[in-house]
């Protein structure tokens, strides 16, 4: 192999500098994030925990499909309450705190959904109020 | 070589010959193929006959529709601003100043923009003095659905509702430019600010959506009414129920009123009918 020296400490410079951000931070991957449980004290949800964490996405998409374009408006019944299926009338009604529940995670992943660009968060509404 | 020459001749003429009637008799013997079976043929064709000119289409299904009695607004016309503000607090509809970007669920207008199409010539005073109210008009056949490229607005099967999924709207404003009624409004700044008071359970809009009236899917689908027809309760003002519903309460006021609906000559077939 020719320039043997200059392409093996160039491949080793270019591994190095790709994997920073994991050698920088000592292979950690910071703290994870704590999303608070409901406040008021529900133990419960529409799926197990594990369920919910993986494809929260998934289901509120299809809740989404299924009350706007398919008229299935039929309701969840969680721990013998009954919630109409949506993002503001039934998730938030337990996780009443968005910025300790959902942006603890999605700024930790560095995801930005757009649900509140439309969706009424608790906190939104406690601004209005004060106006 | 003169042989050759006169075979090479009787040949070519042979060959052109056969290509020009090879055609006619394949189509000679087509035509009475068809001749023989003349007589199974024509049973169907005399059926169809019967099903075919161009009547109504049969309606099937809910088709959800209004009727606004103009007569009660005459008198009232602190009764029309009632189903306005009731709308726009159940739909969190901003109340922008400048008219050009304003939001409209169902707003106020005057005759001769409801119905440009009717004489204006002479009109009562009442109806030149007069707030009509307007709303989507949740067509039969909506050119806005039509206009649509990504399937935002759609017709709801179950009931004939005119919708909208405002996820999925890229805000591109065909449906404003299709429809004939200007009942589409287009969020060219962020609404939050300009609404007083929010209803928690319904989203607001962002930046670059359109929107409209929704004949209240949501509070349908709990059993409500609409909330201009809530807001207009006892008075008659606005009938709302199932135009396909030979027995409801809007066919038995379209039944026994004239009414007019808006643009007619759109084709569009709106739901919304008017008592003037």
């Amino acid at each position: 192999m020719y320039n043997k020296g200059l392409i093996v400490s160039g491949l080793v410079i270019f591994v190095l500098l790709v994997t920073f951000p994991i050698w920088f931070n000592g292979l950690d991957a910071g703290p994870l994030p704590k999303p608070e449980l409901p406040p008021g004290g529900e133990k419960e949800c529409v799926a197990p925990a594990a369920e919910m964490r993986d494809s929260h996405m998934q289901l509120l998409n299809e809740w989404r499909d299924d009350v706007l374009r398919n008229s299935d408006r039929v309701t969840v019944t969680v721990g013998g309450k009954e919630y109409q299926k949506g993002l503001q009338i039934a998730c938030m009604q337990c996780h009443s705190n968005k910025e300790k529940f959902c942006d603890t995670c999605h700024e930790y992943a560095a995801v930005s959904p757009t649900c509140w660009d439309c969706h009424i968060t608790p906190t939104e509404l406690a601004k209005k109020e004060a106006q | 070589m003169d042989n050759k020459r006169r075979k090479f001749l009787k040949m070519a003429g042979a060959t052109v010959l056969a290509g020009i009637s090879a055609p006619a008799l394949v189509k000679l013997s087509s035509t009475s193929a068809v001749a023989s079976g003349e007589g199974g043929q024509a049973a169907p064709a005399a059926s169809h006959g019967n099903a075919g000119g161009h009547g109504e289409e049969q309606p099937s299904g809910v088709r959800l529709g209004m009727v606004i009695d103009m007569r009660q607004f005459y008198q009232d016309q602190g009764l029309l601003d009632e189903a306005i503000a009731a709308c726009v607090k159940a739909h969190n509809v901003p109340q922008i100043p400048d008219p050009k970007s304003e939001i409209k669920w169902i707003w106020k207008t005057g005759f001769g923009n409801l119905f440009p199409e009717h004489s204006q010539k002479l009109r009562s005073e009442k109806i030149k003095n007069s707030q009509f109210p307007a709303l989507c008009n949740h067509c039969d056949n909506p050119s806005c659905v039509k206009a649509c490229p990504t399937k935002a607005t759609f017709v709801v099967e179950k009931n004939g509702i005119v919708a909208m999924d405002f996820h999925r709207c890229i805000g591109c404003r065909f449906c404003m430019a299709a429809c004939p009624y200007g009942a589409r409004s287009f969020n060219w700044q962020d609404p939050r600010p300009f609404i007083k008071e929010y209803n928690a359970d319904f989203p607001t809009r962002m930046r670059g959506v359109v929107e409209k009236c929704n004949f209240c899917g949501e509070r349908l689908a709990l059993g409500l009414e609409p909330a201009c027809v809530e807001a207009c309760k006892g008075t008659g003002a606005i009938v709302f129920g199932d135009l396909n519903d030979s027995h409801s309460e809007i066919r038995k006021v379209l039944d026994q009123e004239f009414t007019i609906q808006r643009k007619p000559s759109a084709g569009t077939m709106p739901s919304v009918f008017y008592i003037v």
